[in-house]
């Protein structure tokens, strides 16, 4: 790496243009979403029939004191501008409105919900980041060995593989008196365990942190395959060969840094595909996050709960997007420069 | 067309098998395709739908698998192999038909959005900006959460669920290969012939039907092939979360039954082990094949292996 950025940092451009940059790939960003926004709007508002009806509570508890105030909440009767207009409102406030089944704020639900999520998922990543970097880097590097043709066609089958579905078999195997019993079947935290909370939380992690990663393994390490392929024949590799670097040297100082460039983009836009991992795995293994809101959002079905979720996940993946754009001009000196 | 143009494309359609049949990961993944197809087809010579009924099937309830049942059996006694084969059906269905959906959208909003971006007045321009800019949009929001909340919507409406799920998955998936397809369009754009037949008088529809559209396709063609597996993937999913195929069986209702059966807590693992592997062998054969297409028709990747 540091042979590449130094040469880089000598030649830096002006602040200045680099602040227009960000500026326009910041605004950029709210402007989509502004549009998911608005998006999430129309996609609810297209839901025939009387939402407080269909959302309020069936039979001997509905009053109609009750419905009339879920009405004036809904703002049923409005016209459709008044009602986009409350929707901006609402939204400039961060206000998603009521959840129907957490009798909760919807902002108050996520905001509880949003880091388990982080944890989950961000654990996995990190994992699967590290170990797909280093399984695709070997296999590309020796392109055709047995390493190579065994790892890919493991990779191409794991990513094959609904996420979920390895969940339940690791239940199974794992978590079932049917197989070893050694790890807890759902949630997060066991109230009746002796191990320190840290300790209890990774122990629940283990499972649904094995059945995310392995798939993202998968992508990263087919990613990194890649893109190690791209730079295999690249002169500056036969200038470090030719200088008697040792082989492994020059895979680690040499092409490793400049193919994990564009690894790293598609890494960090990757997590639209996170996302729906989180979903359903934490369904399976009732982890108690986003993923698991929304599946519970889906009885009912909990309209104020999935706009929230949705423009919660959809904020995310364009944050990480916008990530992707500033680091790597950071890390790329060539961009940079153009 | 002339002889002439049509002789061309002969020639380059055989040249395209022999490097398709030379590549031994995509001619496994065809050749799977092709049994898979032809089970699937054959669905109901190996079963009758009455066998598949709840109510009217025979066997033991919950079975481990044995000779006469090779998958074991389901809760209500249906032998789990007939249900993974005639889930085959469904999902493949669902899987082909959301992917020509996504494949049409795709195709026109990137040749039009490459063809208009490219050059022509302000109002083309700014149409050709419009479509790429909403293809960016499209491209950031999570496929799960977008797919979930439009069958919430579409089950409001009452829509038959596996034509919804159907819609609901090929207007999902559109976005990546509309930015593909734009990309290869102003590619093709910058070269001499379009100048040419544009200079001869060629106007839009003719030069993107004409010259665009048959230099996109074979790269749509790879896409569609990564795209099926997505949109299986996806049905499997939606149906497991239970915003799928209702009624019909397809391989993500079976396992969703077992999960809500708890099949994984009480040692029935046959139930959810062999429709999700049927699932893995299907995405992994339309993997192995868009792979494989992808190795031929891009030379970026021929000219490095």
């Amino acid at each position: 790496m540091s042979e590449t950025t130094g040469g880089g940092a000598a030649r830096r451009r002006p602040r200045a243009t680099g602040l227009g940059y960000v500026l326009r790939k910041v605004l950029g960003s709210v402007l989509t979403l502004l549009f998911v926004a608005v998006f999430n709007f129309f996609l609810f508002q297209i839901l025939p029939g009387d939402p407080a009806k269909a959302f309020a509570p069936k039979g001997r508890n509905s009053d109609p004191e009750a419905l009339a105030a879920l009405r004036r909440q809904y703002g049923s009767g409005l016209s459709l501008w008044e009602k986009f207009t409350r929707y901006v409102d609402r939204m400039v406030h961060l206000d998603f409105g009521v959840s129907y089944t957490q009798h909760a704020e919807v902002t108050k639900v996520i905001g509880e919900r949003l880091w388990p999520t982080v944890l989950l998922s961000g654990t996995a990543l990190l994992l699967a980041a590290g170990i797909g970097v280093w399984i695709g880097a070997r296999s590309g590097w020796r392109h055709g060995s047995r390493f190579d043709r065994s790892s890919s066609s493991i990779a191409v089958t794991a990513y094959s593989m609904p996420e979920w579905w390895l969940g339940l078999i690791l239940i199974f195997a794992f978590a079932s008196p049917g197989g070893l019993d050694i790890f807890p079947l759902t949630g997060m935290r066991d109230s009746r365990s002796t191990l320190p909370e840290w300790l209890d939380v990774a122990w629940h992690m283990v499972l649904p942190v094995a059945s995310l990663a392995v798939v993202y393994i998968a992508e990263y390490s087919l990613i990194m395959r890649s893109s190690i392929l791209d730079e295999r024949y690249s002169e500056y590799l036969t200038v470090a060969r030719a200088k008697g670097l040792r082989d492994d040297v020059v895979l680690r100082r040499h092409a490793l840094p400049n193919a994990l460039l564009p690894s790293v983009t598609l890494f960090l836009m990757s997590v639209g595909f996170i996302v729906s991992g989180a979903i359903t795995v934490e369904t399976i293994f009732s982890w108690p996050g986003l993923g698991l809101l929304t599946s519970e959002a889906l009885r009912g079905p909990d309209v104020p709960l999935l706009q929230g979720v949705f423009i919660v996940f959809s904020a995310g993946v364009i944050l990480m997007n916008l990530v992707a754009d500033l680091v790597y001009p950071l890390l790329d000196p060539r961009v940079r420069r153009s | 067309m002339t002889t002439v143009a049509w002789t061309r494309r002969r020639f380059a359609v055989s040249a395209f098998w022999r490097s398709f049949r030379a590549d031994r990961e995509g001619l496994i993944g065809l050749i799977s395709l092709l049994v898979i197809a032809v089970i699937a087809l054959a669905a109901p010579l190996l079963a009758s739908a009455t066998e598949l009924s709840p109510t009217k099937a025979t066997g033991p309830v919950l079975a481990a698998p044995s000779l006469e049942y090779p998958f074991g059996t389901d809760d209500s006694g249906r032998s789990v192999l007939l249900l993974v084969i005639w889930g085959s059906r469904v999902s493949l269905l669902v899987g082909l038909a959301a992917t020509l959906i996504s494949m049409v959208i795709g195709t026109v909003v990137g040749v039009a959005a490459g063809h208009f971006g490219g050059a022509g007045g302000f109002l083309t321009r700014f149409a050709g900006g419009t479509l790429n800019r909403l293809t960016e949009w499209f491209l950031v929001i999570p496929y799960l959460p977008l797919a979930i909340a439009l069958m919430v919507v579409a089950i409001r409406y009452n829509l038959p669920l596996v034509l919804a799920v159907i819609i609901v998955i090929g207007i999902t998936s559109w976005p990546s290969t509309a930015r593909l397809v734009r990309a290869q369009t102003l590619a093709i754009e910058g070269r001499p012939y379009i100048e040419r037949a544009k200079v001869l008088g060629a106007g839009h529809w003719h030069q993107m039907t004409r010259h665009v559209l048959p230099n996109v396709m074979p790269l749509v063609l790879a896409n569609t092939t990564l795209t099926v597996s997505i949109a299986i993937l996806a049905e499997t999913t939606l149906s497991f979360l239970g915003l799928g195929s209702g009624d019909s069986i397809s391989w993500g209702t079976i396992i969703s039954s077992a999960r809500n059966h708890v099949a994984m807590s009480n040692g029935q693992w046959w139930w959810f082990l062999f429709p999700g592997i049927a699932v893995v062998v299907v995405v992994r054969a339309f993997n192995m094949c868009g792979r494989a297409l992808e190795r031929i028709l891009d030379p970026r990747l021929k000219e490095r292996s």
